[in-house]
């Protein structure tokens, strides 16, 4: 009987409902307005525009990029590695450089938290960081310009493990596995990475989801097609169309129009692009809800 | 003898930091030495080091040039409108996602409002071009019919497509927080007002906002140490690069990335870049000293 509503708060509950799907529609149209180009055929996308559901339905697209598969399979190739290893190795790292800051009996953890924290405060900006990275380490169109810069390591998520383990695994734990006779690399293997398997889930989802979507260092560091991840060959293609538009306005340039894909085309990469997005999304929505809760609330 | 001892003991430790400091050394620390670029008249023929030095040159010439007022003017103004924006819709929808509670709707919700989230800029792009296309776009085929818009090269709308596309992207994720502290929230203190015969939105009103203030303000403060920088992605990415544009979408970020790719001027890129990064540097350390005074759980360091 308690918490039955009153006539108020029936009206109010009903208004936020409305609120909250009316965001929500905000939210999806836009993204089931490229899926739906993606699935409409190509004359009718051009004679129609693009609606929310296909005027014609076609597989066309995706046929088609089935045939192409080479262009678009070495960038797809090119992510996954970049996604896998950059994460693989930038987490690897992280949690290890964690294990020591979390010690107490470490003297010099003060001195080496305040350098790693260091650098979420102050930075050199984008052109000497552009520097270092091309003139001392010549990361210019290598694969390794997508891995390095930028992404792989992160004072945060050092601080963020550190704590974890500080926070989430007694301590005592630790002074036993000493007590037996364990070696720190023993301890940091058999007791600290196993106790922590949720925040390095969290810190795992972040970094794949940050290389899987990252277009700047290619614009920065890659001009080489065969470097090409799968969002730097959305970005080329869409500075092709911009370039043909602007030709097409002063009608001198030519562009050769093979090079650009049709409309359902490119909206079919970008769904496939999205793909594996889409398919974790599901399994990794509540960490990653947790993920920015503890990230605001502790950094 | 003691000492040398605990210098062995450590030693374990020093390894497993290795890897991360050499990496944030090459990535931050080297970067920062760097910064002199700025203050050099770099000449590829004498090299970084050999160049001239050209003390404050750099930046007086930028901040005398017309973009220098344009970058200024759109990176603060659109962080004051995406700020004051961003916590009004944000601390909007995480109350009426609360009232909606865990019903079936507030399930199939949450995940679509976060989505728009983890997609990347060029993506986003894409989905902004497939509404904008003079040719085929959503909007102008279907509702302007036979008045297309270049909307690629008219500065004029693109406040208003960069502020929705920032309120699309960034609303959901941004109620996450609030919607947190409002968890935190004492049930009883409602129930007490609801036995005094307050209703709904006056529970809101007089509950759960002025608790929600602290988190409010922090997140404010949060924001403002980050005046100076934008969204890289969504003032490059979402105008598709369009130099028509500039007047309207050019920030500091997207300014020194054209600087020093498409113009190779270094000296005016790195002043930029540098002006930047003390600009933010000061803030930040502003911006802690006063959260440390409203909530000292909460400050940064």
């Amino acid at each position: 009987m308690k918490n039955k509503k009153r006539g108020n708060e029936k009206v109010f509950f009903i208004v936020a409902g409305v609120i909250v799907a009316l965001f929500a529609l905000f939210c999806f149209m836009p993204i089931l307005l490229v899926i739906s180009a993606s699935l409409t055929d190509e004359q009718a996308l051009i004679a129609d525009g693009y609606r929310f559901l296909p005027s014609k339905f076609s597989f066309d697209a995706y046929t088609y990029l089935w045939r192409q598969h080479l262009m678009i399979g070495r960038a797809y190739g090119i992510s996954l590695f970049v996604s896998f290893f950059g994460t693989a190795l930038g987490v690897a790292i992280t949690i290890l450089a964690s294990y020591p800051l979390s010690r107490t009996s470490f003297r010099w953890r003060n001195l080496f938290t305040f350098i790693i924290f260091f650098t979420m405060l102050f930075n050199g900006g984008v052109v000497s960081s552009y520097m270092v990275w091309t003139r001392i380490f010549h990361i210019k169109n290598t694969i390794w310009a997508l891995v390095f810069p930028n992404y792989l390591v992160g004072a945060f998520n050092i601080i963020l493990v550190k704590n974890y383990y500080q926070n989430n695994i007694p301590a005592a734990l630790v002074e036993a596995a000493k007590l037996d006779g364990a070696t720190e690399f023993q301890i940091f293997r058999k007791v600290m990475v196993p106790l922590s398997k949720p925040v390095i889930v969290t810190i795992t989802m972040f970094s794949g989801l940050a290389y899987w979507n990252d277009w700047t260092n290619g614009l920065y560091y890659i001009n080489k097609k065969e470097l090409f991840s799968v969002q730097l060959m959305l970005n080329e293609i869409q500075q092709n169309v911009m370039l043909l538009r602007t030709a097409n306005e002063r009608m001198g340039i030519a562009v050769n129009q093979a090079d650009i894909p049709s409309n359902g085309v490119r909206m079919a990469i970008a769904i496939i692009a999205l793909l594996p997005i889409m398919i974790i999304f599901p399994i990794i929505q509540k960490e990653l809800i947790k993920g920015v809760v503890i990230g605001a609330v502790k950094g | 003898m003691k000492k040398k001892h605990n210098l062995k003991r450590d030693i374990p430790f020093f390894i497993m930091l290795l890897p991360a400091m050499i990496y944030l050394l090459i990535n931050s620390y080297f970067p920062m030495f760097g910064i002199f670029i700025a203050f050099k008249n770099i000449n590829y023929q004498k090299g970084i080091f050999g160049s001239d030095w050209a003390g404050f040159k750099n930046f007086e010439f930028l901040f005398k040039t017309k973009d220098a007022g344009i970058m200024l003017r759109n990176t603060l103004g659109y962080n004051v409108l995406f700020i004051v924006l961003g916590i009004v819709l944000s601390v909007t929808l995480a109350i009426m996602l609360n009232e909606v509670g865990r019903t079936f709707l507030a399930k199939i919700a949450q995940p679509l409002i976060i989505f728009p989230n983890i997609i990347s800029m060029v993506i986003v792009a894409y989905i902004v071009f497939a509404f904008l296309n003079a040719q085929t776009g959503f909007i102008d085929k279907t509702i302007l019919k036979n008045m297309p818009i270049s909307w690629y090269s008219e500065p004029k709308y693109w406040p208003v497509i960069l502020t929705i596309v920032n309120i699309w992207r960034a609303t959901g994720y941004g109620s996450i927080i609030y919607m947190s502290s409002i968890a935190g929230i004492d049930a009883e203190l409602y129930e007490a007002a609801r036995v005094d015969g307050a209703t709904r939105l006056q529970q809101i009103f007089h509950i759960m906002i002025p608790l929600l203030k602290p988190t409010v303000v922090i997140m404010v403060l949060m924001a403002i140490s980050k005046i100076f920088n934008s969204d890289f992605g969504l003032f490059y990415q979402v105008p598709m690069n369009s130099g028509a544009l500039y007047n309207t979408t050019q920030t500091i970020d997207t300014y020194v990335y054209r600087a020093l790719m498409e113009l190779s001027d270094i000296g005016m890129s790195s002043a930029a870049s540098v002006f930047q990064s003390v600009v933010g540097f000061v803030l930040v350390l502003t911006a802690n000293k006063v959260v440390a005074k409203v909530d000292a759980d909460n400050r940064l360091f």
